[in-house]
This record gives structure tokens, sequence and C-alpha cells, in this order.
């Protein structure tokens, strides 16, 4: 049975919404007593307009449509009757070109996809390709893996806050979700040296293991960041603004949430508390203290909770990954996978045969194959990968959680009004590298 | 009002009984303990399972491709494997000309945190068609497509199979066939030409057109050209 630590109340100011988050209808009349008095609604004044449907195209260049999504919309005045989605104009066909890569040459790759969480990519990544090699990382790789997906949700996350407040027309919240995002890219440069296409990993360990004091620079991090997410709460949580235009949007059943195979913040939103960090644990996650916030409504507003939430529990896992941080190296020693230090390349006879194999053939893994999954910012991010024993993946399959959630827009549209489609749209978190990789 | 966002600590649904899950270490290659629902399916369906492989301590079954949709439904459907939840499908192609072509799709149960691996064999020369699951999941809408779009396997049943990452115009095939150039069958210059001689009006589909007025405020010769099916990509 689920332990239930707290639930959060949330007072909202705004008086004029239902529990459904439908607008209420003010009774016309107070009878003296205070009590309201029903009052007949007056009769249909418009006449019916029929077959009057209007279509509308959006995107797919719009600043709303987070890329280059299109939207063909059919309007009934300025609700939404139909919506027919077409993606792929960033296709650049990833998969095809992982299967003429080295197992390490794809982990550039990955960056690339979903460019918000590159470097939880190249972890989730390298994750499949060592299950695949028959290879586990070293204790101190697990926890800088570890802290490398947390970090890289909270970025992702932030920017998702930014934006989605810009859509919805808040413009402060952005600004200060893009200065701490600021400061885990700065941390980041710190440790691999790029900010954005990070190329972290590398089967059997990482590319570098952090330079001195930067624990403490995350550390910093740590401490200061759960104020903004206060300042960001304070600002958006009970606005009514931001309340008007985000309840009731969008909403998803549990059942058609996962029947629609949702995942991540998308799925915990409408009840259903599918984590794969806790139900399907890697890196050691379930041995970290953390809650997987879970809403109840499934529309717009309980997907920013569930966000804001995760924002603060990340900051836990962070804090957590910090205390165990243990010494030792971060690469395995095992040379069929890791290339052996340049002095011994060049002065031992073993490790120049280890090296040149490496470098002119690449690691081969055994023919199999896996299909291993982690909890990305935007859901269940999978990686399926077939190996027939060469260094190359016969085939290399991302799953992307942003697609198939994309892919039950037309559902959740529908009904709603133009305006509405921006806020749900944002609410989805898409980030079109992934959805036509 | 309230608007009630719980923290949960673990999984909810899951059997008392059940170990807490753990991080996989020192997985063997091959040689696990198959999954608990494989000999429930071998009980139920019998021929209808073929092979059966864990390899990485994952489960592998291969079924009979006729039956398919009958077995996903029963998992999907069935109290004692709830596996609700559609992770991914997708196709391989292997570089060997002569093995089959493989669909596979990935389910979870969430309820019993357990993960299948369905398998159909296409046979090199049989038509590349499978039964689809989406009556079963919806979720499987665009990854059929994506499938049929990169590979050319039509799902029986699917409402709506048309490509989706490439546009429907594409004439140069199935981009994740072994058989298909990574640069592309046509020369730049015919992609660059083909490209330039495209209709910007024929971006909308057909069914899209047909949405009220639209269609029927279009000039006479493009909905002529609309009609004569200017949108398949095959």
């Amino acid at each position: 049975m689920a332990t239930i630590k707290r639930t959060v109340e949330v007072e909202l100011s705004t008086s004029g919404m239902d529990a459904q988050g439908r607008p209420v209808r003010t009774p016309l009349a107070v009878a003296a007593d205070g009590s309201t008095v029903t009052v007949a609604a007056p009769p249909a004044m418009e006449p019916e307009l029929e077959g009057e449907h209007m279509l509308i195209n959006l995107g797919p260049q719009h600043p709303a449509t987070h890329g280059v999504l299109r939207l063909v919309l059919e309007l009934d005045g300025e609700t939404v009757v139909r919506c027919i989605p077409h993606v792929g104009y960033l296709h650049c066909g990833f998969e095809k070109i992982g299967e003429y890569r080295q197992y390490n040459q794809i982990v550039p790759w990955t960056d690339r996809e979903d460019y918000l969480n590159s470097i939880g990519n190249n972890v989730s990544y390298i994750l499949g390709a060592e299950r695949l090699f028959g290879i586990d990382c070293t204790p101190r790789a697990t926890v800088l893996r570890v802290i490398a997906m947390e970090l890289s949700r909270i970025a992702s996350h932030l920017v998702w806050l930014g934006t989605t407040c810009i859509d919805i027309g808040a413009f402060t919240p952005f600004l200060w979700a893009f200065q701490e995002r600021e400061n885990i890219y700065s941390l980041l440069e710190r440790w691999v040296g790029a900010r954005l296409t990070t190329s972290a990993t590398r089967v059997g360990g990482m590319a570098a293991d952090v330079p001195a004091g930067w624990t403490e620079q995350l550390q910093t991090f740590v401490t200061l960041f759960p104020k903004t997410i206060d300042e960001v709460e304070r600002m958006l949580t009970r606005n009514g603004i931001w309340v008007g235009r985000t309840i009731g949007l969008g909403a998803m059943t549990a059942d058609e949430a996962l029947n629609y195979g949702l995942s991540g913040p998308m799925l915990r939103a409408s009840g259903v508390d599918y984590d794969v960090r806790k139900d399907f644990p890697y890196l050691d996650y379930e041995t970290y203290d953390f809650e997987v916030p879970v809403g109840t409504n499934g529309d717009v507003y309980d997907r920013y909770l569930c966000r804001v939430e995760e924002l603060r529990q990340s900051t836990r896992i962070l804090e957590q990954a910090l205390r165990r941080l243990p010494d030792g190296p971060v690469n395995v020693d095992d040379h069929r996978v890791v290339l052996p230090p340049k002095s011994k390349a060049t002065s031992e006879m073993e490790s120049m045969i280890h090296h040149f194999k490496q470098v002119m053939e690449g690691p081969r893994p055994p023919v199999g194959e896996c299909y291993v999954a982690t909890e990305s910012p935007k859901g269940e991010k999978g990686y399926y990968m077939v190996s027939d024993g060469t260094a190359k993946p016969v085939r290399w399959r991302i799953r992307p959680p942003s697609y198939v959630n994309l892919s039950a827009i037309p559902k959740m549209v529908e009904g709603h009004l133009l305006s509405d489609v921006i806020a749900i749209n944002a609410s989805i978190d898409i980030v079109m590298g992934e959805i036509d990789r | 009002m309230t608007t009630p966002i719980t923290l949960v600590a673990a999984g909810s649904a899951l059997p008392g009984d059940a170990p807490a899950p753990a991080t996989l270490r020192k997985v063997d290659h091959r040689g696990g303990l198959p999954s608990p629902s494989v000999d429930a399916l071998g009980a139920k369906f019998g021929t209808a399972v073929k092979r059966v492989d864990v390899v990485w301590g994952e489960t592998t079954v291969v079924v009979d491709g006729g039956r398919l949709q009958e077995i996903v439904r029963w998992l999907h459907d069935d109290p004692s494997q709830r596996y609700e939840y559609l992770s991914d499908l997708t196709a391989v192609e292997f570089r060997d000309s002569e093995q089959p072509l493989e669909v596979v799709w990935h389910l979870r149960s969430i309820a019993f945190r357990r993960f299948l691996r369905l398998k159909v064999l296409l046979p090199r020369g049989t038509p590349l068609e499978v039964q689809s699951v989406w009556p079963i999941y919806k979720g499987a809408d665009w990854l059929e497509r994506e499938c049929y779009d990169m590979f050319g396997i039509r799902f029986a049943g699917h409402p709506d199979l048309r490509r989706i990452l490439m546009w429907e115009q594409y004439k140069e095939g199935f981009p994740l066939r072994k058989d298909f150039p990574l640069r592309g069958r046509f020369s730049r210059a015919e992609q660059l030409r083909q490209a330039l001689a495209a209709n910007p009006e024929a971006r909308y589909s057909m069914e899209e057109l047909s949405i009220a007025d639209a269609f029927e405020d279009l000039p006479q010769e493009m909905r002529a050209r609309l009609r004569s099916g200017e949108k398949t990509g095959e």
C-alpha cells in the first residue's frame, strides 16, 4: 500500500471556479436572508450556426508550438472540434545513423534528440549499452550519473516552467527559471566542458570525473535552489489568472492516460503512480529517499503541481547523492570497453592492443538485445538496442516519451477553446527534437 | 477549493508479499528466469507461443502473428497479468537478408511490475502485415504509424495508417530498411528538384480539406488534383 506522506492543500484565491474548474455562474438574485435564488436561464439569443466550421493551421512556425509542430484545427466558433497533428519537420534519422556508428559514437546523438535533457539522455542510453555489454558501472559513476540525471531533470522542468509561463502570459517566472537553469549549465560546463551537448558518458563510465571544488558548487546550488521554487510557487500556485487558465484543461482520467501510453508527469497528474525510478529502479534509485507526486484531475494545473514538486524531490535526491558520493574510479577496470591510459598504451604491449582494437574496431557486445527505460523529465525514456555481435548495433531505437504523450493531444484539446490549445500543448512538455528524431 | 496532490513513497499496487524492486546488477546474458507470464501464456495459448528467450534478464516471447491481437488482449485484460501499459512498439531488420523481420512490442504490467517483450516474425517473401493493437492500446496509434513509415509494415485494423515522420508524398521508400542507403535513395539534386516542385497547397490532406467549406473554397484545378489522390507516399 502506498505511504501517503502529506497532502498539499492549495486554497485558491479565485472564487470563480467550481470543483471541475468550470467558471461558476453567479446567481442573478440573492434573497434577503443571503441565500441565493435560482433564476431560470434566459432563452438562447443567438441563432444556431451550423456548418460554419473553420480550418485553422497552427504552426509549424509558431512560438507556442515549441519547435516545429503543426496542428490543423477544426473550429466551431472558438471551440476545437477536431485536431489533426503533423510531426516530422525535424526528422533527421537518428535511428538510421545509429546503425552506422559504434556504441560510444552514438552518445553525441543522444544529446541532440531531447536537447533539454541531454546529459540525462547520455546516462539513459549508456545504461542500455552497458546492459548489452554486460558490465556494471563503478559506485562513483553510479552516483555521478544520478547527479547528472537529476540536474538535467531540474533544468528541463525549469525550461518547461518558463516557456509554459510565457505561453500562458506570465513573464516573470520565466526569468527566474532561466537564471537557475543557467547555474545548472555552469555546473555542467565545469564538469564536461559543454553546456548543452554534453556527451558525458562512455560505455563503462564517464567521459570525465567532476573537477575539484565542483561538489561544493553543486552544494551551493542545492542550498539556494529551493528558494526559487518557493518564489515561483508563490507567484503561480494561487494566482487567479494562472489557475483560471490551467484548471480543468486537457483532463485525462487515469485509465485513459494509461491506455494512451502517457508517462512521466503527464501520467502521474492523472493519478497513476508509475515512476520508472520507483517501479523499475536503476542506478540504485531504490536506496534514495524521495517521493513521487501524484495528482488527481490530470489537467494542466495538476501537471504543473507535479512538476514543481518534482523539482523539490530532485533537489532532495541531489542532496543525498552529494552526501554519499564515494571516492574511486569512474571507469570500470575492463580494457575491452574502456581505453587504457595513454601512457600505458605507448609502453605496454597488451594496453596497446586494447587501444588499437578499440579505436579501429570499437568494443563489441555479445549477440543480444535489451530495452532499458529510465525516467526522463518527459516520461519513460527507453532505449531498445539489438546487437548481432558486431561493433555497431543492428537496431537502435529511442522510445520517445513526448512523442507518445503528444499523440494524445487530439483527445485532450477536443471541446476546449483555441487559446486553451496553447496551454494544453505547453503542459505536455514536448521537445520536437525527441519527437521527430 | 482544494487541489489534492499526494506524495507517494512507492508504487501502491504492489502485491503484499512481492519483494521491493531493486536495481539489476550482474545480469546474466542468457539463462535467467523467464517472466511468470510465460507459463500462463503457454497454458492459455499453447502452440501460438512459438519460442521463449531470456536475454539480459528480459523475457522475449515469439508468438503467432495470426493470434497476436487475441494474446495481447488477454495479457491486457486478465486480472493475473494486467499488462495495461504499452511501452514501445517497433520493428527490427537484421543485416542478414535471410533473417525474418521482427515486430516488437514492449509491454508493462504496472500492477505486478512486470515487463514482457512480444515478437512476431515476418519471414522474407511474406507480406509485411501484422494485426494492430490499437483497439487495445490507444497509445499504439502513432507508434504503429511510425513503424509503417519507417519499415513499411502494415498494421491491419489501424484506423489511420499513413506516414507520420516522413511527408505523405515521400517516394523514396522506407528509411529504416537495410536496403535503404544512409544518404537516401535519390540523389541530392533529385531530392532538391522534388522539394521545389512540391505543391504547397497539397500540404493539407483530403481529410483536413473536407472539413466544412475549406475544400469548396479551393480553385477547381486544385480540387481536381487533390481528388486524384496526390497524397499517398507509397
